[in-house]
């Protein structure tokens, strides 16, 4: 494992704040996540997790607050988005391969078309990872060929392919069978020990206890409490919180 | 693959089963061709005893006439097959800009986008024989000395354009919004510009999706470019009219129409085989 800077975080964000017509979605959320971290966003459906990845990557502006990318102020109105978007990957719960492409070309796609590799190049980097993943098989396979959970892997390979700084995974094993799950969330496992930085939003808490190692959670689009892994879970101090895993332990 | 595949016998229930299929498969194909037998008999013989029935074959289906009047015919369809030709191409170039311009959402380019939904609805709206008119006789009319004199096949490909782009161009842009958002979304946060995203990943599973209607399309066009004859194009329907004259005989006629479907069949069976493939292709697609 890679030792954690604390000095520097990777992503650092202050009094993010979003609405959609008025209605306050995200209120002055603070954020911070260290090189090598696995951030876990965790909150009941609408609380917006979703949201706060999105703004995250850009795909979403925001209405105040500031986001830094290693010291980059990246909510700067002149900043190249296209080009933060490279070094912030995201993935989603669903729909996240191109249908008219095979997995190989899924993966080499950014690869060539934004950062300029050759076409060899690019697929011995995409063969590598599918390699590591067990799919080396279906590189020429079309992704509705694949079980989701294969479907998933590959997205986030195709994301962690481009050698993000930050990868934000939302929700990545909610659209499958719950035998899927177990594969995609090795995935994860196999990346932070490798260093890569992430932050997910996700409803798989045993995950979330077990590797990583800060959790936030979100209650009404405020951090309404954060912690170490670990003592988070072992000893929640707010109400909503003990409210909130009781509810989702119960089940 | 696996090693028992080698040993497997099917039981005898299948085999009856399959023995019984058969059978029944063969049963209907008798059915089928006994009973179109059937039917054009009887058809036939009601066309043939009807009272006008030598007075319709003689002025209709005359065979030496026919072949007097094919060289015209033919000459002028090669005339249409090119002004389709270019006209095909400046329909997809010019509908996909439309399309594309229709999608743009920032308001700088708000005026664009009025400006290509104004020219959609109108020419969606216009009648295409007013379009063959206005532009077939309405641009030599300007007098345009620098453009010289334009020849009326030029003129046609350009009505037709006007019109088929308009409708094209909502082809496409159905095709464009019912990718699924995601796709775009997943295409832009791994740092693919506007422009990469619409070019790799959205156009080409839009067009896959519309190829159905959009050859449909095709088909019309493949038989209005014989409209292009109301500006005075030689082309087979005017051939067609001009040996009508000259004999007083209708089968000219017959014979272009049977030429303007010979033209669309092989098009329409490829819809057909495109259609069918891609609806199959729907249904293995998994739900993720
Ligand atoms: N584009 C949008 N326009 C309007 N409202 C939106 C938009 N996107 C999200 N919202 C609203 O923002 C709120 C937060 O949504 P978000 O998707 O971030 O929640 P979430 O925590 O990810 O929930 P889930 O666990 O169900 O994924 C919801 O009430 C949602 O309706
Ligand atoms: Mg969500």
């Amino acid at each position: 494992m890679t030792e954690i800077d604390w000095s520097k975080p990777r992503l650092l964000a202050r009094g993010i704040r979003k609405s959609f017509d008025d209605r306050v979605i995200l209120d002055s959320v603070d954020l911070e996540v260290y090189p090598g971290q696995i951030v876990a966003l965790i909150g009941s459906s609408g609380s917006g997790k979703s949201t706060l990845l999105r703004c995250l990557n850009l795909i979403e502006e925001i209405n105040d607050g500031q986001i830094w990318l290693e010291g980059e102020d990246i909510s700067a109105p002149g900043v190249d988005q296209d080009r933060i978007r490279q070094e912030v990957g995201l993935v989603f719960q669903s729909y996240n391969l191109f249908a008219h492409l095979s997995i190989l070309d899924n993966i080499t796609l950014a690869l060539r078309h934004v950062q300029g590799k050759s076409k060899a190049e690019a697929e011995e980097i995409a063969l590598q990872w599918l390699g590591r993943i067990g799919l080396a098989d279906k590189a020429q396979s079309f992704p509705d060929k694949l079980s989701g959970g294969q479907q998933q892997r590959t997205a986030i390979v195709r994301a962690v392919a481009l050698n993000p700084k930050l990868l934000l995974l939302d929700e990545v094993t909610s659209a499958l069978d719950p035998e899927l799950v177990g594969e995609v969330l090795d995935l994860i496992k196999d990346l932070k020990q490798s260093g890569t930085t992430i932050v997910m939003a996700t409803h798989e808490l045993s995950f979330a206890r077990d590797v990583a190692d800060w959790v936030i959670f979100l209650d009404k689009g405020l951090i309404a409490e954060e912690g170490e892994a670990a003592e988070f879970f072992r000893n929640p101090k707010q109400p909503r919180t003990k409210e909130f895993l009781a509810r989702l332990t119960a089940r | 693959m696996t090693s028992t595949a080698n040993d497997y016998q099917p039981s005898e229930v299948e085999l009856a089963r399959r023995a019984f299929r058969l059978e029944r498969k063969r049963k209907s194909t008798w059915i089928a061709i006994a009973s179109t037998l059937g039917f054009a008999v009887i058809v036939g013989f009601g066309l043939v005893s009807t009272p006008g029935w030598s007075r319709v074959t003689e002025s209709f289906f005359n065979v030496e006439i026919g072949i007097e009047a094919f060289p015209r015919i033919i000459e002028g369809l090669w005339l249409n097959i090119r002004v389709l030709f270019f006209t095909s191409i400046s329909v997809v170039i010019v509908g996909m800009l439309f399309a594309l311009l229709r999608t743009l959402r920032n308001p700088v380019f708000f005026p664009l986008r009025l400006f290509a939904h104004g020219y959609v609805d109108f020419f969606r709206g216009l009648p295409l024989i007013i379009t063959l008119y206005l532009v077939g006789f309405g641009i030599p009319g300007l007098r345009l000395e620098w453009l010289g004199r334009i020849p009326v096949e030029v003129l046609g490909t350009v009505a037709l354009t006007l019109t088929y782009s308009a409708y094209v161009s909502e082809v496409f842009r159905a095709g464009i919004e019912s990718i699924h958002p995601s796709q775009r979304l997943a295409a832009r946060s791994l740092g693919l510009s506007y422009g990469k995203s619409m070019r790799l990943v959205v156009l080409p599973q839009a067009i896959r999706r519309v190829a159905p209607p959009l050859m449909n399309d095709f088909v019309a066009l493949q038989k209005d470019v014989g409209l292009i004859s109301v500006l005075g194009a030689i082309d087979a329907v005017r051939g067609a009219q001009i040996e009508v004259a000259k004999y007083a005989n209708f089968t000219p006629y017959i014979l272009s129409g049977i030429l303007f479907v010979l033209l669309a069949i092989p098009t329409v069976r490829f819809t057909d085989r495109i259609s069918r493939k891609l609806a199959q292709r729907e249904q293995t697609g998994s739900a993720l």
